[in-house]
């Protein structure tokens, strides 16, 4: 199987696997306990905090253990809203965000707050001036992810994190997508929050961090034994924070290596797909983009479709989210490009990792070639262009 | 999530194509939904002499447009018009429940071509 899907999940690098090993059946202490046990588990999530922190520029004591990523962000989110909510009830994100920040904008905007969704352009890109018309003196919040699950696009989070220093506005990314992809510096992106998962940078499902500024003050959404200083209560994952731990080292150590390797081939896809497949375009900004992240688009043809021919072909690929893949209607993100609805249809993701071969490539393009073409000889909207 | 009778139907569709001078071409749904499908029937002696499909959607959209196609081949218009989409649904052993209404749309481009050729008898 050639595994295009990356951004769904990762497989976990059989290093971190090895690392997390002894933490099940053997040194399996609670790390709240005063024995040997208990305080060798406090010392291996410590020295895993160190390297979570490391990799994003980060103090050790920023650094707040989750679930994961929709976790982080509704910490973030939801204790930034409950927290501030006498200073103002104005939140700003954007029109492409994943769910875990749409959905609980949304919860929130039923709960009372107003929510400004910042329209990305037809490049996948949000403008830092839009934000800064959208600021009022309500305006207790901005969120706005890193780069986009879907399409890739890398947000100008740097400039939108001056603005929100001048004007004194807490701002949380979504770096999920990006974390352990691009250089992330949480000083160099201005950012006062930020959310990261382990499962998306080859360490298992289940396990994330919360970045949160020092001084940075969050209500808990959560409630409980006041672990993680009470933002996130719960007995710790020892197991799954040294898993983030060494995949957050691992993806320290190669990181401007894969990066480049990852680029190179994600470059090759899109000239030939683009070059020998006619009416094929490409879905978001082509250099602002995650160095794994394609996303084309076929006159024509559904992405559905699409998927399960390739899968045929040992491909594993995606339409657009896998959390948007149970839903009929197209993306959110696509038709926030302004795209057709029925272009939207026929689109189709590959996400690139570090395992990937060059050699795959003209097997992943002929692949594409073909199921393409099977599928457009069925569409009945393929006569109407073709005439 | 797809049975194997509409992975089959899916990958090695039947009747696939356009009929020339057909006696009844009915379309349905909606290419912003994401599914639209045609089909063509050729009737001589009140039977479905041959039958063709063309579908734009999802997998479910093109299974169920083949099965439907094989459904009605031979058969008589009477008979034709009482294949329901729950008919189409059990014969390729079901289909997930999200798709049942959206994509399951092929009796009805059927029946739409059967009124099309009753229409157009109809004008002779």
């Amino acid at each position: 199987m050639i595994y295009l899907d990356h951004s769904a999940t990762s497989p976990v690098d059989p290093k971190v696997f090895k690392a997390m090993e002894p933490y099940f059946v053997d040194s399996f202490g609670n790390a709240s306990t005063l024995y040997s046990l208990g305080r060798e588990a406090r010392k291996v999530m410590e020295e895993n905090r160190k390297m979570v922190a490391s990799l994003i520029g980060a103090n050790p004591d920023e650094i707040i253990f989750t679930s994961g990523g929709t976790e982080s962000d509704n910490i973030a989110i939801k204790g930034t809203a409950y927290r501030l909510k006498d200073k103002g009830n104005h939140i700003i994100t954007s029109n492409i965000e994943h769910p875990a920040v749409d959905e609980t904008c949304k919860y929130l905007e039923k709960k009372g707050f107003n929510v400004t969704y910042l329209s990305a352009g037809e490049d996948g890109i949000v403008s830092v001036s839009d934000l800064q018309d959208a600021i009022t003196d309500e305006t207790i919040l901005i969120t706005i992810m890193h780069a986009n699950n879907e399409i890739g696009t890398i947000q100008p989070i740097n400039e939108i994190g001056e603005i929100a220093r001048e004007h004194k506005i807490i701002f949380h990314t979504d770096a999920v997508q990006s974390v352990g992809k691009i250089p992330v510096d949480v000083n160099q992106l201005n950012v006062d929050m930020l959310s990261l998962s382990a499962h998306k940078l080859y360490g298992p499902k289940g396990i994330g961090a919360l970045y949160v500024k020092r001084g940075v003050r969050l209500e808990p959404i959560l409630h409980g034994g006041g672990h993680e200083k009470g933002i996130r209560p719960g007995t710790e994952n020892v197991a799954g924070i040294v898993g983030l731990g060494k995949a957050c080292q691992i993806a320290k150590e190669n990181l401007e290596e894969t990066e480049q390797y990852v680029t190179s081939i994600r470059d090759e896809i899109i000239e030939k797909v683009l070059s020998e497949v006619e009416q094929s375009y490409l879905n978001g900004h082509s250099t602002k983009r995650l160095p794994n992240n394609i996303n084309f688009r076929f006159k024509s043809i559904e992405g559905e479709s699409l998927v399960l021919h390739l899968d045929a072909k040992g491909i594993a690929s995606s339409t657009g989210s896998a959390c948007s893949s149970k839903k009929l209607e197209p993306s959110h993100v696509l038709l926030a490009l302004g795209l057709e609805e029925v272009d939207a249809h026929g689109s189709l993701r590959l996400t690139l990792g570090k395992e990937n071969k060059k050699e795959e490539i003209d097997y992943i393009v002929k692949s594409i070639k073909d199921a393409v073409e099977t599928l457009r000889k069925l569409s009945p909207l393929w006569c109407q262009v073709e005439q | 999530m797809y049975s194997e009778k509409v992975m089959d139907h899916f990958s090695n569709p039947r009747n696939v194509g356009e009929i020339e001078e057909a006696d009844g071409i009915g379309t349905v749904g909606n290419p912003t939904c994401g599914d639209l499908m045609t089909i063509y029937i050729k009737v001589k002696d009140n039977i479905i002499e041959d039958i063709k499909f063309k579908t734009f959607g999802c997998g479910a959209a093109i299974a169920t447009s083949s099965m439907v196609t094989e459904l009605a081949m031979g058969k008589t218009i009477e008979e034709a018009l009482e294949i329901t989409r729950n008919d189409v649904a059990n014969e390729l052993e079901g289909l997930p429940p999200v798709k049942m209404h959206c994509s399951n749309l092929a009796a009805d481009a059927l029946h739409a071509a059967i009124d099309d050729y009753k229409k157009k008898l109809a004008e002779k």
